[in-house]
């Protein structure tokens, strides 16, 4: 049985449809991430899913039971905000309280989740100041403690650590994946526009473009076999490098040809069979070329290097254009120096250049 | 399909919806609807019902027969209503001219840094605190020839100076505007002066450094900049002139003669002490016009057009 | 050694330029100033002295006697009880006019900003358009309505004309304020089981002081200073101080005693002015609030 189910829904404002019949299922315990730039919708479906938006048609399940048309309480979910939404004149502790206050829970138990809720995020020591007291790493905390306190069995997080710094946010995203394995069996449906939250929490992304969902799976999946050019340049840093050319039938099979540059496509696992002669894009993340003296490609100038630490980031192109190069970082690369280009083949990627679909 | 055992008996989404919205928004529907009676009952019904009663020959008491345009033409061949008519254009044009020029002034002058601003501030301002009661009584005071300004000026040395302006029949109306800009250039200023201080000071650093004259960048970059303030301001002025009752009442009584008497006051006179229902409701409509005609694409720019949030 | 001297010569504190903005600020700040100074100097003079002297010259014998007989035995007309009648008479119609005002003005706000009420956008619209409109439009209709309701000429007519009129600024100012509160506060509260009330009670009200501040200064100055309404719809027993002044220096009775004229004035100014001069800034900000400009 599904946690979260969303069939078929359709939600409008006034003539302006956000979605149209977008079904969605989300299994107990999982990791979802709903990925995508904004305006993509994702937001919206994420407010739809805990009631704060009406749904113009379609059903919305939660736990078993059709939640169409019940309260945002009433549907077993927490929700943390990228503002953090904290009350501006409760405490924290009033704050993390508020919804089991206005649910009459009594008071031994409402002290009890309190302190569990902060003690699970050591928050505990802030349990009694204002909510202008805290940097925003420890609203953040805050915000969670009170989805926490809710017991819920599924948390709904929209964006919550785009209002962070980098360095905290890395923090509270191991925080979230942690506090995901603690709870063992909680759903969470968490929405970014961040690849890398995406790939480090999710059990499985949902990759959302213009209200459309492009690819679910999970993120080694969405990472690997991005199923079209849209999920293969979204998701990736950095990107996947492109390049436009034709499918021509070579003495061992298909083979990808663009200018001078030719790549034999044996071991690439096509999704169809396909015929010789087709417009294509192809693409090869930066890190499946390798830097070689004799390579699939050859006679690549280096225009830009950038060292990264880890790695290094290299530009460098032919008569067809330029390509960047993911390569560690020892290798004395200088701008201006010629090199050749290895490929691996199992590892690129084929789209059908009219349609962006993956071959 | 295999979930189809799971589907629960679910109510219909259409009733479904009807009940969810109405358990979910009946306390928000009730808690506007007094508004919603005070909009519909006052500032629709009220409004009708004044421009019913144009048509008829009420007098005394209100009738409902029709008499067409007949008030209105009575109207217009009513000397006190066009000089009323009148009087209101100058003293609107005046005004708001009036304001802006020295709200604007003083704004610019005050945001030279200079010291004891808070203090400039709140002298400019302290007019527009008290009401026009007040104000017109007292430049009332101020203006009349026997022993105000006029015989302050003569025992100074200058035996042969006149202001009689407050009891000159020409006159009078612009003792009204010179109260009237005493009572709202501090207003304007306020306004403007949050206008100026919203300004990006890089684009005074660039003015610096490229050699722009003061002056030269408050004409033609701040100025423009401060485009919807002054519009503020004078829609706000605006409705001031349209208002225009107390000021005259407190401060010439609409005299002399009907040198001062100005639309607001025709309309009340006629409704309340002249029995004249139907010619007062006819000039309280063609001021309802007049307004309507002013604001009402201002008002849709302004908010029909970008109303409250999504969602 | 030798130090380069600077090219140009280093600006002067005080130049013909600084000199005349003070000059042109001074200028102005007399000219503002001075009708209240005649009309403090009046005020505290007796009448020969006013007849004979300079109108802006300090009091050679200064006396409060004209200040008491304003307040207390000055003729409105017929009746000589002074102005402190009115006085009272706008405290009695201030007080529950801007408390309601404020309380309708907020919920109308709350529920405009953060519920979606069908029509309600249409309604809003509407009573801007109606804060625009000029009272005479509205005024014979509404004295019909509430004679034949029978409350006519009463205190409660007075309250309920100041809220009806108050209504589109006050609504406007809270909706302003409450669509700038971010709607995440109001999904959080939603989810955590608030309904109209409670939210509106335990989450929107207590983040509302700053507005409630500027909506209160705004109702107390524009009810006290009201002329037209006290007129039109107060009755002889509720008559506000603005009207009871204009009575007075307009009664033609004997000669007029301008320095009790100006203490009536004075004593007619003195709560928005003390209002003003207290709450500062904050009277700016309600100026620029209720100038529909949100």
């Amino acid at each position: 049985m599904s946690a979260v189910s969303v069939r078929d829904v359709t939600v409008a404002f006034e003539a302006f449809r956000v979605f149209d019949g977008l079904s969605l299922d989300i299994n107990e315990g999982e990791f979802i991430v709903l990925l995508g730039p904004s305006g993509c919708g994702k937001s919206t479906l994420l407010n739809a899913v805990a009631g704060l938006l009406d749904v113009s048609s379609g059903q919305i399940w939660i736990g078993g039971k059709n939640v169409t048309w019940e309260e945002p309480k009433d549907r077993g979910i927490a929700m943390v905000f990228q503002s953090y939404a904290l009350y501006p004149r409760m405490s924290v502790r009033e704050n993390m309280s508020f919804g089991l206050r206005m649910a009459k829970t009594p008071k031994p138990e409402i002290e009890k989740r309190v302190n569990q809720a902060a003690e699970t995020l050591q928050i505990t020591h802030l349990l009694d100041r204002r909510p202008d007291q805290l940097s925003g790493g420890q609203r953040q905390r805050v915000a969670i403690g009170r989805a926490l306190v809710r017991d819920a069995s599924v948390f709904l997080f929209d964006e919550p650590l785009s209002n962070l710094d980098a360095k905290l946010r890395n923090e509270l995203r191991v925080e979230i994946k942690r506090l995901h394995a603690r709870l063992g069996k909680t759903t969470m449906v968490y929405v970014t526009h961040d690849q890398i939250e995406a790939m480090t929490l999710a059990d499985r992304i949902v990759v959302l473009k213009e209200q459309k969902v492009q690819q679910i799976g999970s993120p080694d999946e969405i990472y690997r076999c991005p199923s079209n050019l849209f999920v293969a340049g979204f998701v990736g840093s950095p990107q996947m490098n492109f390049i436009k050319g034709r499918l021509k039938g070579g003495d061992n099979g298909l083979e990808f040809v663009s200018g001078k540059r030719r790549l034999p496509l044996v071991g690439y696992q096509f999704s169809q069979k396909q015929r010789a002669d087709g417009e294509v894009v192809l693409g090869i993340r930066p890190e499946h070329l390798t830097v070689a003296d004799v390579g699939t490609w050859s006679d690549f100038k280096i225009d830009v290097v950038e060292p990264m630490g880890a790695d290094t980031i290299v530009w460098c192109s032919d008569a067809e254009g330029s390509l960047q190069v993911r390569t560690n970082g020892c290798k004395g690369s200088a701008p201006g120096q010629h090199l050749a280009l290895g490929i691996d083949t199992t590892q690129v990627s084929l789209f059908a250049a009219n349609t962006g679909e993956r071959l | 399909m295999d979930t189809i055992s799971i589907r629960a008996p679910s109510i219909s989404a259409p009733r479904a919806t009807v009940r969810h919205r109405i358990r979910t928004r009946l306390p928000a529907s009730l808690a506007l609807l007094p508004t919603a009676l005070v909009v519909l009952v006052v500032y629709i019904g009220c409004l009708l019902w004044t421009v019913r009663l144009s048509f008829t020959s009420s007098a005394l008491l209100p009738k409902l027969d029709w008499v067409g345009l007949a008030q209105y033409s009575r109207l217009f061949a009513n000397d006190r209503f066009l000089t009323s008519a009148e009087n209101i254009l100058i003293f609107g044009c005046l005004f708001i001219s009036g304001c802006l020029i020295l709200g604007f002034l003083l704004a610019v002058f005050i945001d030279q840094n200079v010291r004891g601003e808070s203090l400039f501030r709140t002298v400019f301002l302290y007019p527009y605190a008290m009401s026009f009661v007040v104000t017109g009584v007292a430049w009332q005071w101020f203006l009349n020839p026997g022993l105000g300004l006029q015989k302050l000026v003569r025992d100074m040395g200058f035996p042969n100076f006149t202001f009689d302006w407050l009891v000159n029949q020409d006159m009078a109306i612009y003792t009204i505007v010179i109260a009237g800009i005493w009572h709202g250039a501090g207003l304007t200023m306020a306004i403007l002066l949050a206008g100026l201080r919203g300004v990006d000071g890089d684009l005074w650093k660039a003015a610096r450094v490229d050699g722009i004259p003061t002056w030269r960048v408050y004409i033609s970059v701040v100025l423009p900049l401060l485009r919807p303030m002054i519009v503020t301001a004078t829609v706000l002025l605006a409705t001031g002139v349209v208002k225009l009752y107390d000021l005259v009442v407190a401060m010439t009584l609409g005299g002399p003669g009907i040198a001062t008497e100005v639309p607001a006051k025709f309309v009340m006179d006629h409704l309340f002490e002249r029995n004249n229902i139907a010619l007062g409701t006819a000039a309280a409509t063609i001021m309802l016009i007049a307004v309507v005609s002013v604001l009402a694409p201002w008002v849709y720019a302004r908010y029909i057009r970008s109303q409250g949030r999504l969602g | 050694m030798n130090t380069i001297e600077p090219q140009g010569c280093r600006p002067r504190r005080l130049t013909v330029g600084r000199v005349g903005v003070y000059a042109f600020l001074l200028t102005a700040a007399l000219f503002i100033l001075l009708p209240l100074w005649i009309m403090i100097m009046t005020s505290l003079k007796p009448m020969d002295e006013i007849r004979l002297g300079n109108i802006v010259a300090l009091p050679t014998a200064l006396t409060f006697e004209a200040w008491s007989k304003a307040w207390s035995s000055a003729c409105t007309g017929l009746e000589c009880n002074g102005i402190s009648v009115g006085f009272w008479n706008s405290v009695r119609i201030l007080i529950p006019s801007v408390a309601l005002s404020i309380i309708v003005g907020a919920i109308n706000g709350y529920a405009l900003s953060f519920w979606r009420v069908k029509g309600a956008n249409v309604m809003f619209g509407v009573l801007l358009l109606g804060a625009f409109i000029p009272y005479q439009v509205f005024l014979y209709p509404l004295v019909r309505i509430f004679s034949m309701t029978g409350i006519y000429n009463s205190l409660l007519c007075i309250i309920l004309v100041h809220v009806i009129f108050g209504l589109p600024t006050m609504t406007l100012l809270f909706r302003n304020y409450y669509l700038g509160l971010p709607i995440e506060l109001f999904k959080a509260a939603r989810i955590d089981g608030g309904g109209f009330w409670s939210i509106f009670f335990r989450v929107i009200l207590p983040m509302s002081t700053p507005m409630l501040v500027v909506a209160t200064i705004l109702q107390v100055t524009g009810i006290w200073n009201d002329f037209i309404f006290g007129l039109t719809f107060a009755g002889r027993q509720n008559l506000p101080m603005t009207v009871q002044l204009n009575n007075i220096v307009h009664s033609t009775q004997g000669e007029r005693a301008y320095n009790v004229d100006m203490a009536a004035t004075m004593l007619a100014a003195l709560v928005p002015l003390v209002v003003y001069f207290v709450s500062g800034r904050w009277f700016v900000r309600g100026i620029a609030a209720g100038a529909v400009k949100g």
